[in-house]
């Protein structure tokens, strides 16, 4: 059998910047799509939590170090919802790239598959980024939402890592549905549940108030640890917890989808 | 040998440096019947020390070597070493002592007797009551004037401030506050004295050249219902720039302009907010956090609470050594 013949180095570069820059575009010409993305956690940020603020009493948990209002706890979580929603919206974005022809045009790449479909997350991930900094800004403008300034520093590689992972759970349901009428179904069964059932809106120590099976939900639940490596980060603090299960999550994550979409399961599925 | 010996002692000396010029903060521990000592470099508890039952109001001496406690159930004030945490001695304070305030001259102490609507005013060298005079229901708060020309006494249920002539002893004067006056702060000049009401809800700013209200205040925090607004403790920083007023159940203290009176901002601290003092240099805010049983930090100059260190059950006073 012949041989393949090598691949310059420079074409994964090039694939890089080609994918990053298709993305980049696309975020651009979807500007209602930024809007909405940053509409929806604000939503709960000036109206949901500003009806919490004095009824629910946030007692003192790491990374704070007193007391907080209710919009200061929910902030991270919501910057992790917009992650969240991104990562989703961009393997819905797949599955109508692989109903139009444009992914199979990508995959038909000489480059490895793994390659390309890494660099298609990382793409995703930098412009969720965006709109997580855009947020940021303006739940600092709106509800004085202050983390030192630093903490807008060490919590970029914290949402990095979140939107890897998210992006990845993403990807492989992407690689698992055909149409897009059965996208809908799983945003609802997947990120519902992942948002609700996580500390994004409660710490812990309170769902265990309400119940214990819940606690534990949210315990085996990776965006719980997503979203405390990414409060923790903005106090310029390090869950190491929190950072093994999110990266655990995203390699093993990483691993399925890249398993899904591999020639043999491609042909199979054709057949 | 020697040479040695004054190495050992200088290195000792550099190591001990740091800790012999931390401040100390002292937190009454009103259900544990303690006191919490809190380093203020590191913001943490250092020691526990148990004194007598009920602490509640406690100052330091005007050198810092003795600490008045009010032991309000063992009905006396409590006088302790601060170098050896030891009491050394016990005041006749009359039934029930909860705030007291020591004049400028470091030997008087004017003693508030919730029980017996009395100030009693003990000389704190010979251990001698001097006087005891009447005021009004419940006395509760006492500041004594930087000229040392007046001590007031607030009464809780008669809902006034009472002006006693620190030279004869006389009760001279009423001002009629809002409901419930819990605490009086003189400015540092001397010129106002700031009344909390807890149930009015208001802080009486006074001239005490003429002893009448000249301006009250009031306080709305988003999101908190007015009844929780229950002012209680109030500082003042010595340059008139800023008043801090505890918020009480509101879980917050406010920060006002002390020149035009506008509330600045509102901090948020622990539950029921009762007393607050600064340390020496004034860069920090202390207030005692009595249901949630901690002590929060304030930095001054960025009015942003920093920390919040749990203590013992329901801190009540505070005293800060430099």
């Amino acid at each position: 059998m012949k041989q393949p013949p090598p691949i310059d180095p420079r074409a994964y570069w090039h694939s890089l910047r080609g994918i990053l820059e298709r993305e980049f575009y696309r975020f651009l010409q979807q500007r209602s799509r930024f809007l909405s993305a940053l509409v929806r956690p604000l939503l709960w940020l000036v109206v949901f939590a500003a009806g919490f603020r004095a009824a629910l009493g946030v007692a003192i948990i790491p990374p704070y170090q007193t007391y907080i209002t209710y919009e200061t706890y929910i902030a991270p979580g919501l910057c992790c919802m917009i992650l969240l929603f991104n990562g989703m919206q961009s393997s819905l974005s797949m599955v109508y790239d692989r109903e139009m022809g444009s992914m199979r045009v990508l995959l038909m790449s000489p480059l490895p598959r793994t390659w390309l479909l890494i660099c298609k997350l990382l793409a995703i991930a930098l412009i969720s980024l965006i709109q997580v900094y855009g947020f940021l800004a303006l739940a600092w403008l709106l509800v004085g939402f202050e983390p030192p300034l630093a903490g807008l520093l060490t919590v970029l590689p914290a949402l990095l890592l979140t939107a890897l992972m998210l992006g990845a759970i993403g990807l492989l349901l992407s690689s698992r549905i055909r149409q897009l009428e059965n996208f809908a179904g799983v945003m609802n069964f997947v990120i519902f549940p992942m948002f609700f059932i996580s500390s994004a809106l409660y710490p812990l120590w309170k769902m265990r108030e309400a119940s214990e099976w819940l606690y534990w939900a949210c315990l085996l639940n990776p965006f719980s640890h997503a979203v405390e490596l990414v409060r923790h980060a903005l106090y310029l603090e390090l869950n190491l917890q929190a950072l093994a299960i999110t990266a655990g999550t995203t390699a093993v994550f990483t691993m399925l989808a890249v398993m899904g979409f591999s020639p043999e399961r491609t042909a199979r599925r054709k057949t | 040998m020697t040479l040695r010996r004054t190495l050992i002692s200088l290195a000792c000396s550099l190591l001990l440096t740091p800790a012999a010029f931390a401040e100390v903060a002292y937190v009454s521990n009103e259900k544990d019947d303690t006191l919490s000592l809190i380093d203020l470099d590191s913001l943490e508890v250092i020691e526990t020390i148990a004194v007598g039952q009920r602490p509640r109001g406690i100052t330091l001496s005007k050198d810092g070597t003795r600490l008045y406690i009010c032991a309000s159930d063992s009905d006396t004030v409590q006088v302790m070493d601060v170098a050896s945490h030891k009491i050394i001695a016990s005041l006749p304070s009359g039934e029930d002592p909860e705030q007291f305030a020591l004049h400028p001259n470091n030997k008087l102490l004017y003693i508030a007797n919730e029980d017996d609507a009395l100030v009693t005013v003990v000389d704190v060298d010979s251990h001698e009551v001097l006087a005891q005079i009447d005021v009004g229901v419940e006395p509760e708060g006492m500041a004594v004037s930087p000229d040392g020309k007046w001590a007031v006494n607030t009464s809780e249920t008669t809902n006034m401030l009472h002006w006693i002539d620190t030279e004869t002893h006389q009760l001279v004067d009423n001002t009629l506050v809002d409901q419930r006056p819990r605490h009086v702060e003189f400015s540092d000049d001397g010129s106002t004295l700031w009344a909390s009401a807890e149930i009015g809800g208001t802080v009486s700013v006074v001239d005490v050249a003429t002893r009448q209200i000249s301006k009250k205040l009031t306080f709305q925090i988003r999101g908190v219902h007015p009844d929780k607004v229950q002012p209680v403790g109030v500082k003042l920083t010595s340059d008139g720039r800023y008043a801090f007023v505890a918020l009480g159940p509101a879980n917050h203290v406010a920060v006002v302009d002390a020149k035009t009176y506008e509330v600045l901002d509102y901090l948020l601290v622990g539950r029921r907010v009762w007393h607050l003092e600064f340390n020496a240099d004034e860069s920090k805010l202390l207030t005692t956090n009595g249901v949630s049983g901690d002590v929060s930090i304030i930095d001054v100059a960025a009015l942003k609470v920093v920390k919040s260190v749990k203590v013992g059950r329901y801190p009540w006073g505070l005293a800060v050594k430099s």
